[in-house]
């Protein structure tokens, strides 16, 4: 139990990550409103991308971009979740401006923004459960 | 935690009629775009299963069960993520399994075999080449749904849907700032484009700063300026040359490289500006998709279309 | 290295170039360049497979000067190359029986970025195939998903857009937690590559290290899969997106995209992890229970359905629990039976959705089963497709859908427990099928034109319904080749699971 704590005190950086995520994660589910519940999936994502990009920081190394001709692995930090976190935020944005414009015409066609009365609409238009 | 539904005091919402039973919602509801009375071809009529208390109160019971099982989940996937956070190598370790034969590769020959300086872009668009080539393909899917979804037609087009709150075009002082600003914004995108594999930098960050730099200058001086600066046509058009440039070049490395060919592209000195390989052209490539895509999304939100 | 090798890498690029291109050309132009492409694409996976089949081999392709695990690879087989040709076969055939049905639903200007979107995901469901690195899959899936929700909301009339909001939703939260288990993996191992994964992964298990997070991992990433897929607990988006779409989304969506990501939960399955370390880490047997439960509540869900095409789309989440069961068994036998089942529900199912579609015009525009009422003789030809679709749901002998039950049965023999579970679970739902697939068969040929006030017959539109009587036929082929193909699967299984 002690070493759980103690990992969990020098992970500091990946439970800060997981907190967001869960942050991002319940008001995506609890939240009605349609924009809050694209904020909540910004904030998932920018968890899962502090969690990437401290997966690669050594202690005491610097940026991996080569100076004075030193090439030795063990001056630099990691390049590969830099890498990897540059494509997670694009495909970040691209999914955010997605949702944001279904939402803006779901308001110019129903006129709310409550994914309940959304759901509501579609039921009872069905004749059936939602 | 309880939040009421948002209802515009401006538009008659559809909820609140319902509710106090002033209209019946078997009625089919016709998008606002499309007015082609050919294509309205589900005319479902159907006589609700349920009276109105009895689907009130089924909703209230399922939201209050759907809460409780959210409740749970939340708190179970809190506490196995927490645990699995505590058994992951530790932060800042030199010794973790992530550092390897593969990224040792990566900083000692990357820039012999790249060309590149700065690391992370010899491997994004080099080494993993096609991971940023699906990348840039995500942003231009993304551009196509919002064009799809926001891009009016017909009758709507000449119909504004927003308020006009703030207007910029009589504020003098944010016309004077912006009048020196964009240049220079401008510069410093192209800047951050060019120098991609020698410093930070590179074609996303470059794009978007070049994007904001076109989105200051929309809202500024109007959206009818720029659209007559960058008209659909031409932002189409260099959207097109650049992805199909993209697609060419890295097809032609792929091949090279997966039938052992010898490639018969320049590799340059490190550390000067015409360097790299392919690096900088598909920089530039990549930079002119992410500003007119991020362009093209103000456009679509603002007013309909480019 | 032989030419034909580099087919599957010239049909990416293809797709890739056609997608580009369609974003400057006018809807008709674009949907002839989307049928050129899924010929094109048919005819090099055929000679992909021809060749792998004939050497026996399964190959890696290098994207780029540098080997694995530097660069970027792809893997060939006799698999991947099959899977990717079925897909491309039922979208073309999918594509031009929902034709006639995109120009009415989608407005004229938006019809060649419908297109467009095919074309994507066209490319995302090769690359699910062949792909050999876990960052490229992820990348894929997400072009995958905005494909199909833009496909989804293209449709200008209905609830479509209520319900693509419910499947972003999501299909967003399944692709943050595919990611977090990418990421868990990456951090545990450093590797992201299949075959350097693989090693490691073995290598981590057996030393006992890190086995908690690595656990968590493997079951992130299973729940975002299945999630995508729609499996028992998360199938609440499946019914009203499978619904509301017009018929070629329909079918695309039910009969490929779904499919895309079981394709990559499988090598997952088998090249990343395992099966050996899969079984011993449990998640094998909740694949199973929830893959049962789903072929039991969606079942009863459909019995329940008050329209035609949300009873088709409950149905297909009621077949994606039998092939998360097969997977949950984990054999090869079952494996099998899993790849015969993918085979005939993406053979099936958009046939399924073109008939209805056409019944539905036959029938006024309603989907309500009063307004079906003697349908059939209304459009005969529409009657015949439904007939033989719903045959091969249920599982009569010499079509396609008897193949896998049988050989899940076959595989289920032999496993403690699981034995009697599969085995009730097979009979429980073919009755439920039975239920609501020959009560809407039969209710379409009754004769009884008092009921509704729909009385003339539809003149048969050759566009809509060739390609449906193709997937038909394709559909008996299958059903009667069978072993043909068993001996086909086997062959690639071995080289597979090496």
């Amino acid at each position: 139990m002690t070493q759980i704590f103690g990992n969990l005190l020098s992970n500091y950086e990946d439970v800060v990550a997981v907190l967001l995520f869960s942050i991002g994660f319940c008001v995506l589910l609890f939240s009605r409103n349609l924009i809050k519940k694209v904020v909540g999936l910004d904030i998932m994502d920018t968890g899962v991308f502090l969690l990437l990009a401290s997966r690669g920081y050594i202690a005491g190394r610097h940026v991996p971009i080569i100076v004075d001709g030193i090439t030795t692995a063990e001056y630099y930090i990691n390049p590969i979740p830099a890498g990897l976190v540059l494509t997670g935020i694009v495909v970040s944005v691209s999914v955010s401006a997605l949702m944001l414009s279904l939402t803006v015409r779901i308001y110019r066609t129903y006129h709310t923004l409550d994914v309940d009365a959304l759901y509501m609409m579609m039921a009872v238009n069905k004749g059936g459960k939602p | 935690m309880r939040d009421k539904p948002i209802l515009d005091p401006e538009f008659s919402s559809i909820w609140t009629l319902w509710k106090n039973g002033q209209i019946d919602l078997t009625t089919p509801l016709r998008s606002a775009g499309h007015q082609d009375p050919k294509s309205v071809r589900e005319v479902e009529k159907y006589r609700p299963r349920r009276s109105r208390e009895a689907y009130s109160q089924y909703v209230r019971r399922s939201t209050k069960l759907y809460k409780i099982a959210a409740t749970c989940l939340c708190l179970i996937f809190i506490t196995v993520m927490l645990l699995t956070v505590a058994n992951l190598p530790p932060y800042g370790d030199p010794n973790a399994p992530t550092v390897n034969e593969v990224s040792e590769r990566y900083l000692e020959e990357g820039t012999d075999e790249t060309g590149a300086v700065n690391t992370v872009a010899g491997m994004i668009l080099d080494y993993r080449a096609f991971d940023t080539l699906g990348e840039s393909f995500v942003l231009f899917t993304s551009v196509c749904a919002v064009a799809i979804l926001m891009n009016l037609s017909g009758k709507r087009q000449h119909i504004k849907h927003t308020k006009e709150l703030i207007n910029y075009a009589d504020d003098m002082i944010v016309r004077g700032v912006c009048r020196f600003l964009i240049p220079v914004i401008l510069i410093f995108g192209i800047y951050i484009l060019l120098n991609g594999h020698l410093s930070p930098g590179g074609g996303f960050s470059g794009g978007a700063v070049l994007g904001a730099g076109l989105i200051i200058y929309a809202m500024v001086w109007g959206e009818e300026q720029a659209s007559r600066i960058f008209p659909a046509k031409t932002v189409r058009l260099v959207v097109f040359c650049s992805l199909v440039f993209y697609c060419l070049a890295k097809s032609y490395s792929f091949y090279t490289g997966a039938n052992h060919l010898p490639s018969a592209i320049p590799m340059g000195i490190p550390g000067h500006i015409l360097s790299g390989g392919l690096i900088m052209p598909l920089n530039v490539a990549v930079g002119f998709v992410v500003c007119f895509t991020m362009y093209s999304f103000y456009m679509f939100f603002r007013r309909g279309r480019l | 290295m032989s030419f034909v090798q580099n087919f599957p890498f010239f049909s990416i690029i293809l797709s890739l170039l056609c997608t580009v291109v369609s974003f400057i050309l006018n809807g008709k132009w674009a949907r002839r360049l989307t049928l050129f492409l899924l010929c094109a694409g048919t005819a090099l996976q055929t000679c992909t497979l021809l060749f792998c089949c004939r050497g026996n081999i399964r190959y890696t392709y290098m994207m780029g000067h540098f080997a694995a695990p530097w660069g970027n690879e792809l893997s060939i087989g006799i698999l991947e190359a099959s899977l990717a040709l079925l897909f491309g076969v039922v979208m073309l055939l999918s594509v031009l029986g929902g034709s006639e049905h995109v120009a009415t639903d989608v407005a004229l200007p938006k019809q060649h970025l419908y297109w467009l979107m095919v074309d994507l995901t066209y490319v995302s469901l090769l690359l699910l195939c062949y792909t050999n690195d876990i960052f490229t899959g992820y990348v894929f899936i997400e072009i995958s998903t905005i494909a199909a929700c833009s496909l989804l909301a293209a449709k200008e009339v209905g609830r479509a857009l209520i319900a693509s909001v419910r499947y972003m939703i999501f299909a967003l939260i399944g692709s943050g937690l595919f990611l977090i288990g990418v990421i868990l993996t990456y951090s545990i191992t450093g590797e992201l590559l299949f075959p350097q994964l693989r090693t490691a992964v073995t290598a981590l298990w057996e030393a006992g290290t890190y086995r908690f997070s690595m656990t968590v991992a493997i079951g992130l990433m299973t729940v975002g899969l299945s999630i995508k897929s729609g499996l028992f607990p998360f199938h609440f988006w499946l019914p009203d997106a499978h619904g509301q779409a017009t018929a070629a989304t329909s079918g695309i969506l039910s009969g490929v995209i779904i499919k895309g990501y079981i394709v990559l939960l499988i090598k997952i399955i088998y090249q990343v992890v395992g099966i050996d370390i899969f079984r011993a880490s449990g998640i094998q047997n909740i694949l199973l229970i929830f893959g049962v439960g789903g072929m039991v509540v969606c079942s009863i869900s459909a019995i329940g359905a008050p329209r035609l095409k949300t009873m088709v789309a409950f149905s297909s989440a009621a077949q994606v629990g039998y092939i998360f069961m097969g997977l949950g068994l984990g054999t090869h036998s079952a494996l099998l039976a899993v790849l015969f089942q993918i085979f005939a529900h993406a053979l099936t199912k958009p046939m399924l959705f073109l008939s209805s579609s056409s019944l539905m015009d036959a029938s006024g525009g309603r989907q309500d089963f009063r307004s079906l009422w003697g349908a059939g003789h209304r459009y005969p030809m529409a009657g015949f497709t439904f007939t033989v679709g719903a045959l091969s749901m249920v599982g009569i002998p010499l079509l396609a859908g008897f193949i896998p039950k049988l050989y899940f049965a076959l595989a289920a023999f032999g496993m403690g427990w699981r034995t009697w579970v599969v085995l009730l679970a097979l009979t429980v739902s073919t009755i439920l099928n039975v239920m609501y697939f020959l009560y809407t068969t039969i209710l379409i040929w009754l004769p009884g034109e008092e009921r509704t006030h729909v009385h003339e017959r539809v003149r048969p539109r050759m566009g809509t319904v060739c390609p449906a009587m193709l997937l038909a036929g394709l559909n008996l082929l299958v059903g009667i080749h069978s072993a043909a193909l068993a001996a086909l699967f086997t062959q690639g299984i071995d080289l597979f699971c090496q």
